[in-house]
């Protein structure tokens, strides 16, 4: 198989691999490659996603022991030098337990698991993944997280906003971004960030689960489109 | 030396505890009135080995930055007792 080979981290408990997998293989041009979390070098591939699931069972907090897997000094040095990084869901968890993005994501405030569709809202078209979308665009991504409420101090999250690193955030139909198109009491809103440089970012929404109409959204696909560029 | 570990891991002070209100309006619900800040933790208990009290406090402390504690919400404070096993 050619085609720009993109790593799909694989911990004990991950469950949205296959889902990546195919996401990654639908566009043209890339090519999945799994990566075992034991591993301790990234077989060359030159981009990252870490899928949702439950790692470790969710044991002590979301992301918390996957944080310290052998592959995560790998994935922290690509990061580091650059290289595209996308935590979905339990990957963000994992992405700021590992100190790549700030905050913390903890349990929703109405204390149930959400899984729904949800209106995103693009705030910033400054990153890899979120570049082939206008600023202010409407996008729908499923959620399906009992732990996605995004808490940072006001001083961070004044940054995030201040540098255009919250990448996307929680609206309704119309856009709006206020408490009743929140589904999980997230700050501000927040959805998904970036690192400062623009090529770590993490969500909670799944563009995994939003690459068919059939399944009622394709808006997924300039996620993994943007991706592809940034490895090639 | 052995010692017996206790750590405790709390929400830090301002961070909405969701499970902690909705045990607030149980206890109510139950008649228990005037009981407020109800603040649900984690109490991780283990024995450790070294060489005297200071030294396992400075690796207890540690052991709750990296991994038993995320700083960013959560605070913790430990108790160690020489074990009597």
């Amino acid at each position: 198989m050619s085609g720009v080979p993109i790593g799909i981290v694989r911990f004990p408990g991950t469950n949205c691999d296959q889902d990546v997998f195919d996401a990654v293989a639908a566009i043209d041009g890339a090519r999945p490659v799994w990566l075992w979390h034991k591993e301790t070098e990234l077989a060359g591939v030159r981009g990252l996603v870490l899928a949702g699931g439950f790692a470790y069972g969710d044991y002590l907090r979301a992301g918390a022991i996957a944080r310290f897997s052998p592959i995560m000094e790998r994935v922290i040095a690509f990061a580091r030098s650059g290289g595209p990084v996308l935590g979905i869901c339990n990957g963000f968890q994992i992405l700021t337990e590992a100190g790549l993005l700030p905050g913390a994501l903890m349990r929703n405030a109405g204390l149930r698991f959400v899984c729904r569709e949800q209106w995103l809202r693009v705030d910033s078209t400054a990153t890899p993944f979120s570049r082939h979308f206008r600023e202010g665009q409407l996008v729908r991504f499923p959620v399906a997280h009992g732990e996605g409420n995004y808490v940072a101090d006001d001083a961070t999250l004044d940054r995030l906003e201040g540098d255009g690193r919250v990448v996307f955030r929680y609206a309704d139909s119309t856009g709006e971004t206020g408490p009743l198109a929140n589904p999980n009491g997230s700050a501000r809103n927040i959805a998904g960030i970036a690192d400062e440089r623009g090529n770590v970012v993490g969500l909670m929404p799944h563009p995994d689960r939003a690459m068919s109409l059939l399944v009622g959204s394709e808006d997924g696909r300039g996620v993994f489109r943007g991706l592809l560029e940034a490895a090639a | 030396m052995t010692a017996r570990v206790e750590v405790f891991v709390q929400l830090k002070d301002g961070m909405l505890d969701p499970q902690g209100k909705t045990l607030e309006h149980a206890l109510e619900a139950l008649g228990y009135a005037g009981v407020e800040d109800v603040r649900v933790g984690k109490w991780i208990t283990f024995a450790v080995d070294g060489d005297s009290h200071e030294e396992i406090g400075r690796r207890v402390d540690e052991m709750c930055r990296r991994l038993l504690a995320n700083t960013v919400i959560e605070r913790y404070s430990y108790e160690l007792a020489e074990d009597g096993r």
